[in-house]
């Protein structure tokens, strides 16, 4: 099992592709970077492009495993790093009194053992895998969580450990690799930012879309792929309130491929709006001539390019 | 961008470190937030990394400069401009000052931003367009709304000692209890409804025999505030006003997003967070162009929606929106705005300072396209009405999401 990390940019584009994960050389560099210099990467972007994508891929061809932190709001130590198994604690006083003779420090100590601690995802990420090698973590969407916890996450980041007041700091061996992504819906405060290395996760151009495509959905006819993602990035290029991501893409290439379709026509593009399209007043705009319209032009283009 | 050929790589590492830091001192200047752990941070990664070509330099830097997405034109032109050519800075740092633009060949013209032109002149070469934005005609525009967006900076000393006085006293003490909501975060409370396990058990650690229960409930905490603010012509008897009382409220509590907008939507938060409140309004003053010209309610709500309220208005933001209604557009495109802008938030809450007059009848397109969407509409034209407004916002308008049990479990 190789668990070692990439030498080069290039190794890591290719570590990337490896993971069917096709990256722009910019995104291969900082998270070269991030391996090799131990820090964060964080990652920020609109939802639907590939943020979350990066951290399976890296798991899955680092062979490391994937602890992932799903942040909402309200998050706490509890859920977040550990909590005590109140039950067993309370079952193992019980069964101390009933066995006579309590020495009330020699049970302090008992009840607070690493047996009763129940280990949330950022202790477990600073476990090492059998193997000896550090997961990924992944701490998703960190804006949805309030500054609180970012403020505790700022200990977890830079020095990689977690203080347990009853037991003591719990440090890790080697250091997880961590992926922190946001859709901004609020800023992260800079004291976070500063000790992580940022990256912008920006809509692909039509060329690495159109890769994208035939990776995740192979079955999807050459002609239909090219229509897809023509209409998609002419669509990027309206004013509308959430513009499709490459989620959204895959989503409508695999619907059409369900629905048999070869190619678009301005009836399956609005029956099938709702899966590129989440806003009423987006599809509203869309539907119907415009539609049309961008459909015309991109088959248009198409016939030009002598396709 | 360049070919490698242009690149001139640095004679040795301890040169390239040094560049690196004085690099780093020109987004600095620029406005990024590069403190010198940064700068070896940026050593540090180039030597990891390597110096391959450009374009890798480039993403190694970037990933280790920028931190919003904000700041990347900055960096892009910073970067261009400075490892193009180096000696720029030895010049600069000699106090030569020559102008840098000079540097620049043809081809490359375009217009490189402000913030980065004078953080590369160390503050020369702004006067000119202030100068320039002075010579625009000023013209009274109070109660009337302009087709054209004037460039004026405004002048605050023009505020008379006595108003300077009274809104200070005032309104600095003004506080807006906007209703807490509760968080889902819990907190010690001998009344809570919800055990504190941890705590329970530690206590009865402490007494022995039996599990004594410590209980907790919900913290309650204020919801975001996003503050948006007429300032155009026929708004500017009172803007002065509410830029101190967004003042008051913006350093009261966290959490609070401060935009005025006339023909454009600026966001003054940041201006707003100094402490000194002469201060604040000054660089308020700087940072905004379109002081007392007209007004795009809808154009500037529409800027709001696709730019800011994603960032702004998450976790159930309260919206303020201090505007007289009258719009240039003639209420073009305000109704599917403010309505999606109403649909993103937990309240809006409209002021209008024309609401005080007797008689006052929506009849502008622009506010019979805003009233539909608002949840509460209150008037505010003198310091008294902001206070009455304070005691309003303290209860949450029955109606529209009602503020849950607190005790609910």
């Amino acid at each position: 099992m190789n668990t070692a990390i990439p030498n080069d940019i290039d190794a890591t584009l290719d570590l990337l592709t490896a993971g069917d994960y096709i990256a722009d050389r910019s995104l291969a560099t900082t998270l070269f970077l991030a391996l090799k210099m131990g820090r964060p990467l964080f990652l920020e972007g609109e939802a639907g492009v590939g943020k979350t994508e990066i951290a399976k891929v890296l798991s899955a061809t680092l062979n490391r495993p994937l602890v992932r932190l799903q942040c909402y709001e309200g998050l706490d130590v509890a859920s977040a790093v550990y909590e005590w198994n109140y039950a067993r604690q309370m079952i193992e006083i019980r069964l101390a009194e009933a066995g006579g003779a309590v020495d009330r420090d020699r049970l302090g100590k008992d009840i607070f053992r690493d047996e009763f601690l129940i280990k949330r995802p950022l202790l477990q990420a600073l476990e090492a895998s059998a193997d000896g090698a550090a997961p990924v973590l992944l701490i998703d969407e960190l804006d949805r969580t309030d500054e609180a916890f970012e403020a505790y996450l700022l200990e977890v980041l830079s020095d990689f450990q977690i203080t347990i007041p009853e037991i003591g700091t719990i440090a890790a061996a080697q250091p997880p690799i961590v992926i922190v992504t946001s859709n901004r819906t609020r800023e992260i405060h800079d004291a976070l930012k500063r000790r992580c290395l940022y990256y912008w996760v920006d809509y692909p151009d039509a060329e690495r879309e159109l890769a994208i495509l035939r990776t995740k959905v192979p079955q999807c006819e050459e002609t239909l792929s090219r229509q897809v993602v023509g209409f998609i990035q002419r669509l990027r290029e309206h004013d509308l309130f959430k513009l499709p991501g490459i989620a959204e893409t895959i989503d409508w290439a695999t619907a059409l491929t369900e629905l048999n379709k070869i190619v678009l026509e301005p009836e399956v593009v609005d029956n099938t709006l709702g899966a590129i399209l989440k806003y009423q007043d987006d599809i509203h705009k869309i539907q119907g001539s415009e539609a049309a319209h961008i459909l015309e032009e991109v088959k248009r283009e198409m016939t030009a390019a002598g396709n | 961008m360049e070919s490698v050929a242009e690149y001139v790589p640095p004679d040795d590492s301890n040169r390239l470190a040094e560049n690196i830091m004085h690099f780093a001192r020109v987004l600095r200047a620029a406005g990024l937030p590069v403190g010198p752990g940064k700068v070896l941070d940026g050593v540090r990664a180039v030597i990891t990394a390597g110096v391959g070509n450009r374009e890798d330099f480039y993403w190694t830097l970037f990933a280790v400069f920028v931190n919003r997405q904000d700041h990347r034109e900055i960096f892009d032109q910073a970067f261009h401009i400075f490892w193009r050519n180096p000696r720029i800075l030895e010049r600069m740092l000699h106090m030569l000052m020559p102008q840098v633009q000079v540097e620049m060949d043809e081809s490359r013209n375009d217009e490189i931003s402000r913030r980065v032109a004078e953080a590369l002149a160390k503050g020369e070469g702004s006067e000119e367009m202030q100068e320039a934005a002075e010579e625009e005609i000023e013209f009274d525009a109070a109660l009337t709304y302009s087709a054209r967006e004037v460039l004026q900076g405004m002048d605050f000393e023009s505020m008379s000692a006595d108003e300077v006085a009274q809104a200070k006293a005032i309104i600095a003490r003004m506080r807006l209890p906007i209703m807490a909501v509760p968080t889902r975060r819990l907190s010690p409370d001998p009344h809570g409804r919800r055990v504190d396990m941890r705590a329970s058990l530690r206590a009865s650690l402490r007494s022995g025999g039996g599990v004594p229960l410590r209980h907790r409930s919900p913290k309650l905490r204020h919801p975001p505030l996003v503050v948006l603010c007429d300032i155009s012509g026929s708004m500017s008897r009172y803007s002065r006003m509410f830029l101190h009382f967004m003042h008051a409220i913006t350093n009261d509590r966290d959490r609070v997003h401060t935009f005025v907008f006339g023909t454009r939507l600026t966001n003054i938060t940041r201006h707003l967070r100094h402490r000194d409140v002469d201060v604040a309004l000054e660089k308020v003053a700087e940072g905004v162009e379109d002081w007392s010209g007209g007004t795009r309610i809808g154009h500037c709500l529409h800027d709001f929606n696709a730019n800011w309220s994603r960032r702004v208005l998450g976790q159930g933001a309260v919206v303020l929106m201090i505007s007289d209604g009258l719009d240039r557009d003639a209420g073009e495109g305000i109704g599917d705005e403010v309505e999606r802008l109403h649909k993103s938030c937990r309240r809006l809450i409209w002021l209008n300072p024309l609401l005080r007059y007797a008689g006052f009848e929506p009849k502008s397109k622009g506010i019979k396209a805003l009233l539909p969407h608002v949840d509460d509409f209150r008037t505010v034209h003198n310091l008294a009405s902001l206070g009455d407004l304070a005691a309003a916002l303290a209860q949450e308008r029955p109606g529209r999401r009602k503020q849950y049990e607190v005790e609910a479990a």
